[in-house]
């Protein structure tokens, strides 16, 4: 028996949900690759002690669940009375992890970074000698064949990967509900607690996931024809006749 | 005929019989979250207002209790789905709630009250509240009493997972206040250290008119499966003994200074 009041009657509060979640998506993959770039050329540099950094860097935020950075960085921060005294003068760099969609859009997006991070960083390595080659051949300066050679060669092959993380995010965004945000899981579980049927709630969020991520993966594959078209396997004219 | 007769209301009589259970053992569940009701301890059983009670009426039965830990927002359709058999995590009995489940008479009935920075000169009413933001535990009777009156008015709504959640946040100035049961911010807050600086922010709300009554409902009961009418009576009749004869106010004075079971 599908009680359809729990959506029908919730529906505004999904939308405003989906909205959050989009929102907090995009935000946070825009910020994370932006941030990626730069620290995967310093991932792959041949200095030791900046590529360490890097690493730790890394390390640290995918060797833990986001659920748990989250927490720290909502729960943990708010702990200090050091922090509290920051927010009570109005300090507005500190005022960003007073509010649960700051804090959920530093911690997504630094979490997104340092995956985003170690993907460029492998599409960097990938990089055929030949071009490095024929970039020093022409004369380029390091900085100039980053620019022109390596960073836009990464971010093509990286495309599949990347698309992948994307979709992670969109689905990690989730945990959001956690820190009293209400995206699209915190819609579900506002309406499972009002009508105590959690299969409607919750099916109905996992539709709209489910339709989101086939457009994310649309998008995708349109980005991958565009820019990836020179690695697909060329369609042979004579099959076709 | 009249072989066949017997014979099928001798088969409708056993069915009965077997419907009518014995409860050698009842399963409850509880949330372990909501001092001093129910609390986890550091070896992790339950202990607390609600689970006394619980095992003041089993032993008045003649039954084991089991104990069951189960997060808040999924009490209800754990108990449907027979993870457990009964609840008793301070579920006050609301006509929402009736609907999916059948309740005890109450054990006990507390208001409502608001938890603010001392001298704050906040109060529950709507006039007071435009503006600010208000904590309360997603599903609780405090959600549906400030989602139906206040949240639409210009009220900012902020629902935790759990009331601890929301009691951090008021500590953190991340909240202006959190609408609670107000038993339970006492025991769980307010006589602690970390709750030193807080109090009780305007009157206690009993239910001020008719509709606020309807929303607050009538105590908290024990919450079973509709079909378990036998054990609601058992229930009933334990919690009547137990009322009688003196243990009700001895584990509510181990908690309270007064007796909370209400008129």
């Amino acid at each position: 028996m599908i009680e359809w009041a729990v959506i029908t009657e919730n529906l505004p509060e999904y939308a405003a949900g989906l909205w959050l979640t989009l929102q907090l998506t995009v935000i946070s993959l825009a910020a994370g690759l932006l941030l990626a770039i730069p620290l995967a050329v310093l991932r792959t540099s041949g200095a030791a002690f900046v590529s360490r950094g890097v690493w730790a860097y890394t390390y640290f935020f995918r060797g833990t669940p986001m659920l748990v950075q989250l927490l720290l960085v909502y729960y943990g921060l708010g702990q200090f009375e050091w922090v509290q005294a920051r927010w009570a003068e109005g300090n507005s760099l500190w005022l960003v992890f007073r509010d649960p969609y700051g804090c959920a859009l530093v911690t997504f997006a630094l979490n997104t970074c340092a995956y985003t991070t170690e993907i460029l960083a492998g599409a960097l390595r990938a990089t055929p000698h030949g071009e490095i080659e024929a970039a020093q051949a022409c004369g380029m300066s390091r900085l100039t064949m980053i620019r022109r050679i390596l960073v836009p060669g990464a971010l093509r092959r990286a495309l599949p990967a990347y698309s992948n993380e994307a979709i992670f995010m969109l689905h990690g965004t989730a945990i959001a509900s956690t820190i009293t945000l209400v995206d699209l899981t915190g819609a579900a579980r506002n309406a499972y607690s009002q009508h105590f049927a959690p299969f409607e709630a919750f099916i109905f969020a996992g539709l709209i996931y489910m339709c989101v991520t086939f457009a994310l993966v649309g998008l995708f594959r349109l980005a991958e024809r565009r820019w990836l078209g020179h690695l697909q396997a060329r369609k042979s004219r004579q099959a076709r006749a | 005929m009249i072989k066949k007769t017997l014979l099928l209301a001798g088969l409708i009589l056993a069915c009965q019989v077997a419907t009518a259970k014995d409860w050698k053992q009842i399963r409850f569940a509880t949330e372990g979250a909501y001092p001093p009701f129910n609390v986890t301890a550091p070896d992790g059983s339950v202990q607390g207002f609600d689970v006394d009670i619980a095992n003041a009426l089993c032993e008045e039965m003649k039954t084991e209790c089991t104990w069951v830990k189960q997060e808040w927002d999924g009490m209800i359709p754990a108990l449907m789905s027979r993870k457990f058999d009964a609840i008793s995590a301070s579920m006050s009995i609301t006509e929402e709630r009736k609907k999916k489940v059948d309740f005890t008479d109450k054990y006990y009935a507390t208001p409502l009250a608001l938890v603010a920075k001392k001298g704050s000169t906040l109060k529950p009413e709507l006039a007071s509240l435009k503006g600010k933001r208000i904590g309360v535990q997603r599903g609780t009777v405090a959600d549906n009493f400030a989602t139906r009156f206040w949240a639409d008015h210009g009220v900012e709504l902020v629902r935790y997972a759990r009331q601890e959640e929301a009691y951090l946040d008021l500590s953190a100035g991340r909240i202006d206040a959190s609408w609670v049961d107000s038993l339970e911010a006492d025991g769980g807050f307010l006589t602690k250290p970390a709750g030193q600086d807080y109090d009780f922010a305007g009157s206690k709300v009993y239910g001020r008119n008719a509709e606020e009554k309807a929303v607050i409902g009538e105590g908290v009961g024990i919450a079973i499966r509709k079909r378990d009418t036998d054990l609601r009576d058992q229930l009933n009749k334990a919690l009547a003994a137990i009322r009688a004869n003196g243990t009700y106010e001895r584990i509510s004075k181990k908690y309270f200074p007064h007796d909370i079971y209400g008129e």
